[in-house]
Formats: C-alpha cells, sequence, structure tokens
C-alpha cells in the first residue's frame, strides 16, 4: 500500500469548477449507451423498418394488390414507399411511434433511479455526493438523450432499407406539391425531432414512477402498462373530451410536417401537451425524490 | 487538502487506563448529534435519542447487537434518510442542509459495497468519482489507480464487478470511498467477508489514515478489531446509546462496577498465597493449579482498596513464591457483553 500518497495527491486546493458538474452527466451517458439492455432496444428499434421495408417489397413483388392505402397517420405513407424508399421513414416511425420508441423509453426511464436504489448504488452516489436534484436532471436528460438517439436509430434504418430496396426521387407531399429529394431529407429529419419531442412526455412519466420505487423491473412495467392503457382509452369514443389531455393523442400529427405549407396547430398542441407532462410529472419526480429516505 | 492539525486521540491505548477520564471533550466534534431519532414507517424507534460525540482525530468504535440502529445512525449522518427528531452536525456543518459541502470531504461505506455489475473495477470507480461534483476530473485516473493500489487491487481491476467475490467487492467499496483525502470516514463492518490478510490492511489502513489526521468512525461487530485499532468507542442497544468515551475508559468502567477488578496472582504456593490474600480481605477466591484469583475489595464494600504493591509485599514476605501478579483488565468483550446482555436473540 503505498504510504501516505493519497494525502498529497490532493494537496492542492479544491476549488470545484461549474463544469466538473457535467461529470456525471457524461458518466451517465457512456454508462447507458454501453449498457447491452440500451443496445439491444436499438437493435429493436433499428430492427423494425428493416421488417416493415422487406414486408413491403415481398408484396409489390407478389403483384401489388392495392392494399394498405388511406387511413390516418402511418398507413398513408405506406402505399408510396415503393415509387420513393424516403417514405419508409415515415412510414417507419409512425409504425413505432405509438409501441416500440414509448415502451423503450418506458425501460430506459423506469430503470433510471429505481434500478440504482434496487443495487443499492443510489447511496454511494448521493453520498459522492451527486446531490439529489442534479442526479434527477442527469438521469432525465439521459432519457432525453435515448429519445433522440432512439429515434434516429429507426429514422436511419429506415432510409438505409429504403435506399436499398427501393428507388429514390422527389418527394410527393400530402398537399401534393412535390419537393427535391434533399429537401424531403430534410423533413424526415424534422419528422424525427418531432417525434423525438412527443417522448418528452413519456420520459417524465417513467422517471417519476421510477423515484417510487426500489424495483426497476415494477417502474418499468408500470410506465409500458400505463402506456398501453393510455393508448387504449385515446381510442374509445366515449372519452372523446378527456382525449385531448392524453399524451399520446396528438403523436401524429407529426405528418403534417409533410404539408405545404406546414400545418403547426397540432404540432403545436403536441408539443405543449408534452412540456406541461414533462413539468407536471417531473416537478413530482423532484418533490418525491427530494425527500424519500434512501434505505435500500 | 491542508488538514487542521490533528488533536491527538486522548486517552489512546497505550496510556494508562483512566488517564483522562475528566478530559472535556474536543472544542470541535466532527460528529455531534442531539436527540438524534429515527422512526421507520411501522412506528417502532430503531434509533432513539442518540447524543453521540465522535472527537476530531479519533478512530471511533460503534459497537452494538444486530438491529441495534447503527446503519440507521449512518444514514442518518450521511443524510440518505431523515431524523424523525433531533439533530446532527459531521464536520461543523448540519446534515442534511450542509450535504454538497461536507460529503466530499467524507467516505463512506454503508451496509457493505455496492457495484455496477457490468462495470469493470476500475469504471466503477471512475462512475463514483464522476458523481462527485468537486472531485477534479484531471486527476480521476491517478487517484483512481491509487485508490486501486491501496486495497490491493490494483490485478483485478479491469475484471467486470459482478465477477468479484465478496472481499474484493468490499475492498472495492473501500477504494471508493478513498478516492480522495478525506477528513472523515465512515466505515460501517468494513472487514466484513475480508481474508486474515485483508482484515490486517484493513486494520494497517485504518491506523495509517488516522495517522495522517483522518478520523475514522467506524461500526464492527468484531471486538477484537475494536480494541486494536479505535482509541474511542460507543455502545448502541435497542436504538440507545448506553456508553462512550475512550475504549481505555470503558474497559475501566466495567473493572470499577466489579469492585476493583480480578486479582490474579500465579505462584507455585497456591493455598499460602489464598491464605495471605484472605488476610488482607480479598474475596470469591478461586484455587486452580497455581493460580489463585480473587477480588479486591472496593469502596463500595466500605473498604479502603489495598494498594497493590503492599499486597504483593505481603504475599512475598510471608514466603510466597510469586511467578505472576496483577489485576485483570475486562476486555472490550466483558464490557460489551455486560452492557448489552448475554441474549442471543435480535430485540423484535
Ligand atoms: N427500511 C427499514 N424499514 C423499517 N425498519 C427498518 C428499516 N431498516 C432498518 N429497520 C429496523 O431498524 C432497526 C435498526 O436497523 P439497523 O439496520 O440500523 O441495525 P444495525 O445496527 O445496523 O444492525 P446490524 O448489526 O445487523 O447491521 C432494526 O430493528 C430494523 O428492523
Ligand atoms: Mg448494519
Amino acid at each position: 500500500m503505498s504510504q501516505a500518497e493519497l494525502s498529497q495527491a490532493g494537496a492542492a486546493p479544491r476549488s470545484p469548477r461549474p463544469l466538473w458538474s457535467l461529470g456525471l452527466l457524461r458518466s451517465e451517458i457512456t454508462m447507458t449507451f454501453r449498457r447491452w439492455r440500451t443496445l439491444a432496444l436499438l437493435a429493436v428499434l433499428a430492427g423494425v423498418p428493416v421488417l416493415v421495408g422487406v414486408a413491403v417489397r415481398i408484396e409489390t413483388g407478389r403483384g401489388r394488390s392495392g392494399g394498405g392505402g388511406g387511413g390516418e397517420g402511418g398507413p398513408a405513407f405506406i402505399s408510396q414507399v415503393t415509387n420513393n424508399g424516403v417514405f419508409l421513414v415515415f412510414t417507419s416511425l409512425a409504425v413505432t411511434l405509438p409501441f416500440f420508441l414509448p415502451m423503450a423509453i418506458g425501460v430506459i426511464a423506469g430503470d433510471s433511479i429505481a434500478g440504482e436504489a434496487h443495487g443499492g448504488t443510489l447511496r454511494y452516489l448521493l453520498v459522492a455526493p451527486a446531490g439529489r436534484t442534479r442526479l434527477l436532471l442527469v438521469k432525465y436528460a439521459t432519457t432525453l438523450t435515448f429519445c433522440l438517439v432512439g429515434t434516429l436509430t429507426v429514422a436511419l434504418s429506415a432510409l438505409a432499407t429504403g435506399a436499398l430496396l427501393f428507388p429514390l426521387g422527389e418527394v410527393t407531399l400530402l398537399s401534393g406539391t412535390s419537393i427535391p429529394l434533399a429537401e424531403g431529407l430534410l423533413r424526415a429529419l424534422a419528422i424525427a425531432g418531432a417525434v423525438a419531442l412527443s417522448l418528452v412526455g413519456v420520459a417524465a412519466i417513467g422517471l417519476f414512477l421510477s423515484t417510487l420505487t426500489t424495483s426497476g423491473i415494477a417502474a418499468m412495467a408500470t410506465t409500458v402498462g400505463l402506456l398501453i392503457t393510455v393508448q387504449i382509452l385515446d381510442t374509445l369514443p366515449q372519452l372523446e373530451t378527456i382525449q385531448p389531455y392524453l399524451f399520446p393523442h396528438y403523436w401524429l400529427s407529426f405528418a403534417d410536417l409533410l404539408r405545404d405549407p406546414v400545418y403547426w396547430d397540432q404540432l403545436a398542441k403536441n408539443f405543449g401537451l408534452q412540456a406541461v407532462y414533462a413539468a407536471v410529472f417531473g416537478t413530482a419526480a423532484w418533490a418525491r425524490f427530494t425527500t424519500r429516505d434512501i434505505t435500500a | 487538502m491542508p488538514q487542521p492539525p490533528a488533536t491527538r486521540p486522548d486517552g489512546a491505548r497505550a496510556s494508562a487506563p483512566g488517564a483522562g477520564p475528566a478530559s472535556p471533550p474536543p472544542a470541535d466534534p466532527v460528529i455531534e448529534t442531539r436527540g438524534l431519532t429515527k422512526a421507520y414507517r411501522g412506528g417502532q424507534l430503531a434509533v432513539d435519542g442518540l447524543d453521540l460525540v465522535v472527537p476530531r482525530g479519533s478512530v471511533f468504535g460503534f459497537l452494538g447487537p444486530n438491529g441495534c440502529g447503527k446503519t440507521t445512525t449512518i444514514r442518518m449522518l450521511m443524510g440518505l434518510i431523515d431524523a424523525t427528531a433531533g439533530s446532527a452536525r459531521v464536520l461543523g456543518s448540519p446534515m442534511p442542509a450542509a450535504g454538497r459541502r461536507v460529503l466530499p470531504k467524507v467516505g463512506a461505506l454503508i451496509e457493505g459495497p455496492a457495484l455496477y455489475g457490468f462495470l469493470s473495477g476500475r469504471d466503477n470507480l471512475r462512475r463514483f468519482d464522476a458523481a462527485d461534483p468537486a472531485a477534479d476530473p484531471r486527476t480521476r485516473e491517478r487517484r483512481v489507480d491509487q485508490a486501486l493500489q491501496r486495497v490491493g487491487l490494483a490485478a483485478a481491476a479491469g475484471k467486470k464487478a459482478r465477477a468479484y467475490s465478496l472481499g474484493m467487492k468490499q475492498r472495492l467499496g473501500l477504494a471508493a470511498a478513498l478516492l480522495q483525502p478525506r477528513e472523515l470516514l465512515v466505515l460501517d463492518e468494513p472487514t466484513n467477508g475480508l481474508d486474515p490478510q485483508g482484515m490486517r490492511e484493513i486494520r494497517a489502513l485504518v491506523r495509517e489514515l488516522a495517522a495522517d489526521g483522518t478520523t475514522v468512525f467506524l461500526s464492527s461487530h468484531l471486538l477484537d478489531e475494536i480494541e486494536q485499532v479505535c482509541t474511542h468507542a460507543a455502545v448502541m442497544a435497542r436504538g440507545r446509546l448506553i456508553t462512550q468515551g475512550t475504549v481505555a475508559d470503558l474497559s475501566a468502567t466495567v473493572l470499577d462496577t466489579r469492585a476493583s477488578g480480578r486479582l490474579t496472582v500465579t505462584t507455585p504456593d497456591p493455598a499460602d498465597a489464598a491464605r495471605v490474600l484472605k488476610e488482607h480481605g480479598v474475596t470469591e477466591l478461586q484455587l486452580t493449579d497455581d493460580r489463585v484469583t480473587g477480588d479486591l475489595p472496593g469502596a463500595a464494600d466500605g473498604q479502603v482498596p489495598p494498594d497493590l504493591a503492599d499486597l504483593n509485599a505481603a504475599l512475598v514476605h510471608a514466603g510466597v513464591r510469586v511467578r505472576a501478579f496483577g489485576t485483570e483488565r475486562a476486555s472490550l468483550e466483558d464490557v460489551f457483553v455486560q452492557l448489552t446482555g448475554e441474549g442471543f436473540d435480535v430485540a423484535g
């Protein structure tokens, strides 16, 4: 054992710099994206566009039966995929947004605090001292990073699959006008951004649930269960009056980015609703986590 | 980090028993609690009105049977749980309010180590260090390496923590507490799961840290261990503090309650020795082979306790050949059992 070297190591006075606080965020993001679980979730998300693309390709190979046209949101694009691979991006985001993406967020957000509590590492982070508010912010920021990475994974995998299986070209918007491919790709990027922002609310709910228990699995399962329940409620005609307040209600509004000019109305409602959910559940998570006894 | 001049622990074990029973507590205790109380949900008091004072520079042993509230106390000191009543000050500042300022100067091992199984030992330390906003990232690698070396884990640092043995995990937990030079180390059962070499190393480490001026607060069931390294100790039972003070004083207290202690004379002439001792008022005499033991008359019996030197002279004068002569000092185990009772069952 080294003799008293340690006390000399810190002989220089420690004056914490504000930037050092970011170390925890970096550590958290690196750790999250190095976990097998995260990589598996991303692999699933990347797999969906490939499946959709291959399915469409096989379907057209058999002679187009004109199926799948019309309907709201997602399926509207699917008939376009054979003409233009870029539409696979829109289709895949429409397919993954109702379930796959929020489920993946639920896993990451639900495990964020509860998983640390379960493993006991939470107490060591807190005596480090990470600070409860700071730790919560870091966990939320990491979950939001995952929202963005997850969405981009779907989009990029879709673009790659679309480019491989179908021709790429001018994009015909929902309003009938055509735009060049480059602008179409920009719109795809904007849509990925809108989808990522749509997940801000579920992320906050998952974080809040995560502060309630010491079981990561329970928090994940509750978040995903809640998501499914709310998705079902959003389809019941009897509940029309409350549906505008349900977090997934305006999710498919991202399709409005494919109009010329863009319809902002529903998109704005979506972002506003997500902000409200983030504020309400973020505050609840903070109130709970900063007063909770850490006994695990 | 500039260390305040360490007040040398008063009444260290090497000094004569009872050297400083009346010495006032040092001005700035490292830990001070007033009526600290914790009731978990369910209502039963896990810690009940604790008034603890840990002097700066001491190696403080925190003793008590299973479930008496040691870990609960430590959790309150570290701001992990809120006290139901009472207050705690650590390094002079109130906890948990001043946690941000205090905790970077405190290293802690609380109820065993907790690690990220999917990270290597080194990555675990990097992560815990990154969680401390007062830790300089530029020196991180060096400090992590030093901490690993200090606990003898340098060779296994690249292994996933999930593949560590219990003792290796314990060592890594200790390494996390040693990432920075600390003013206070709080170690909840630090030698749990360690092999004998590991225990020796930890004891050596604790002594070394104490010599550097770090105050060490250590809970343990291993009384030998406490007796070997601690200058001070406190004993808890059923959530209450029973006694605290220097280890020497604690032993002396118990000797007092047993009159002035038990006299032991080793001699080839036990019968003669017993006769002489009886004449000088020694009671409860017992003879075993070449040993005679007995209780010295104490002030409790309204008698003046005889000077041991006079007693020895009387024996020799009477022609008794004395090989060894002295009073047995109570071991910490005696103190512990006397204070907390013989019972084996955990208080419900
Ligand atoms: N999370 C909890 N909820 C309710 N009661 C608890 C909780 N943790 C501990 N207790 C109770 O508080 C009391 C003190 O427990 P604590 O863990 O502080 O004991 P300890 O002195 O550390 O014991 P040991 O020597 O076994 O480590 C026990 O009666 C225990 O049952
Ligand atoms: Mg304990």
